[in-house]
């Protein structure tokens, strides 16, 4: 029963891998750039949950929706003021870079305001789960509602895709400017909108990863950051259904690495496994083939 | 005759380099106009500048009494001029219905889509076969019908053509060239480059020969069709 637990576990951990990893690659996809300063936006958005509900006393849904939408505002702000100046530039090293800069602009940001001591973080779920099989396997209400959460905003997200107007001119952004131009979408409009719910969903990812491991601090988001862009491959960048796969997988076996192999080892072990799907299969899982057709 | 379409001393840099030196001509609503010339005279650079995907460094362009040099590049095809661009460049990625959509992305009135669709269904059988397939896993020549279609829904007054008979066997030129007539007669007006000047020249009302950068000759279609030096340069003979 130990291993359902840490199965279950790893589901959540993964799903939070997943939220984020799905920012990561709708804006790799349409805006065709890492932004590396993606997973500070987790931590943003958590320490504005943070000052609302244990400084401020606010409700934590409420404030949960307030860190949506600044997030949603500092990732769109960060395009135009950061990487929209840059698209056309000839390296693409350059506005990578400069995403690597706004990552430590917003690192450091947090901590000359909230200094280097870790926070409490205020759980955004109140209930404390259920258990099963007479108390053998006991399932967090966070866990649960993780899961759920990442079901639901993949669903959304298929459907905003594919079935609205607006997500077909992502499809159409994300595949060619000029041609997508010609067809009348406004590319900044699109690539605005991506910044808008990729950044949103960095902070829902933000508040349920610190409402199950509630340390908060201006490195908080760094390495999930970067075990989500690992996610984003593995999957397939891209792909939306590929980052799911690929951030639960990765959750899942980095929970396991921990459980029954070494947890000093665990990120060595995911990192392993990434260069060896690469090696198999160089698109990830759901990867598309590169196609060149004249 | 109305001007639908004015190109005025239209100047074109990338960079240091200029692809296009000051170029004028005109096209008249029901014509269809070639451009022709050999790779690298500016042809595209001139569609570009129309819709708008690169800017103007000099002169402009007058559709219908405006000036679509400072206008952004999502607006035109709302204005009514849509492009079928080089390599057709479909979204290879996304349906044949899809692509035709987007084509329509501009438009608000869905009774009316539905029309234009009827009608591209209509024009392009194959299209209706295949609505449900990936748009990249179509053969060259339907790839082409999926791009004038997608210009097409777009209802336009004027299509800017690309390279229509671009890598395609000449059954299929011909097909395409036929089809580019049918879309004329029916009340489009159509600017067509081509380096297949032969064709081009056979199915234009009015031409003009572009030359790095400069338009060094133009006239009635037919007539340049038997002028020697066409003849020469772009003909083969």
């Amino acid at each position: 029963m130990n291993f359902l637990n840490y199965l279950i576990s790893g589901i959540s951990l993964g799903a939070v891998y997943a939220i984020i990893a799905l920012g990561y690659t709708m804006v790799y996809g349409i805006a065709n750039m890492l932004n590396f300063a993606h997973g500070d936006f987790i931590m943003v958005g958590s320490y504005i949950i943070y000052v609302l509900v244990s400084n401020q006393g606010m409700n934590p849904i409420a404030a949960l929706l307030i860190s949506i939408v600044c997030c949603a505002g500092i990732g769109v702000l960060t395009e135009k003021v950061a990487y929209k100046p840059l698209r056309n530039a000839k390296s693409r090293l350059a506005v990578l870079i400069t995403a690597i800069g706004v990552s430590y602009f917003l690192e450091n940001g947090a901590l000359l305001i909230f200094g280097s001591n870790t926070k409490a973080f205020p759980s955004i779920v109140n209930w404390s789960g259920v258990t099963l099989f007479g108390g053998q396997v006991k399932i967090q209400g966070t866990t649960i509602v993780t899961i759920l959460a990442s079901v639901i905003i993949l669903v959304v997200l298929q459907w905003f895709v594919h079935k609205t107007k607006e997500g077909q001119a992502m499809l159409a952004v994300a595949e060619n400017y000029g041609t997508a131009t010609l067809m009348g979408v406004n590319v900044n409009h699109t690539i605005s909108i991506t910044f808008l719910i990729g950044s949103g969903l960095a902070a829902i990812a933000g508040a349920l990863m610190c409402s199950a491991y509630p340390s908060l601090t201006p490195y908080t988001g760094a390495m999930p950051g970067i075990k989500a862009f690992v996610a984003a491959v593995l999957g397939g960048i891209g792909s939306i259904p590929g980052a799911m796969i690929g951030g639960i997988l990765l959750g899942v076996i980095e929970n396991l690495s921990k459980a029954y192999i070494s947890s000093q080892l665990s990120d060595a072990i995911v990192f392993s496994i990434l260069i060896i799907v690469l090696l198999v299969k160089p698109t990830g899982i759901l990867g598309k083939k590169v196609q060149v057709k004249v | 005759m109305e001007t639908i379409l004015k190109v005025e001393n239209l100047q074109v840099s990338y960079g240091m380099i200029k692809a296009l030196k000051g170029i004028s001509f005109e096209v008249n609503k029901g014509e269809i106009v070639a451009l022709i010339g050999s790779n690298g005279a500016g042809k595209t650079t001139t569609l570009h500048a129309i819709s708008g995907l690169i800017p103007a460094a000099g002169g402009h362009i007058v559709y219908k009494g405006q000036d679509l040099t400072k206008v952004p590049g999502y607006k035109i095809v709302g204005m009514g001029i849509a492009q079928v661009p080089e390599g057709r460049r479909v979204f290879s990625g996304m349906s044949v219905l899809n692509n035709l959509k987007l084509g329509a992305y501009t438009r608000k009135d869905k009774s009316e889509i539905a029309e234009t669709l009827e009608y591209v269904y209509k024009r392009f059988p194959r299209l209706k076969e295949r609505q449900n397939q990936l748009a990249g896993t179509l053969s060259g020549g339907e790839q082409q019908m999926l791009a004038m279609g997608r210009a097409l829904m777009s209802h336009p007054d004027i299509v800017l053509m690309d390279e229509p008979s671009m890598g395609l066997s000449p059954l299929l030129v011909n097909e395409i060239f036929d089809i580019i007539q049918q879309i004329h007669s029916e009340g489009t007006t159509v600017l067509l480059v081509e380096q297949n000047a032969k064709k081009a020249l056979a199915i234009a009302d009015r031409a003009y020969v572009l030359e790095t950068g400069k338009i060094t000759l133009s006239g009635d279609a037919k007539e340049l069709l038997n002028n020697d030096q066409v003849r020469k340069a772009y003909l083969g003979e």
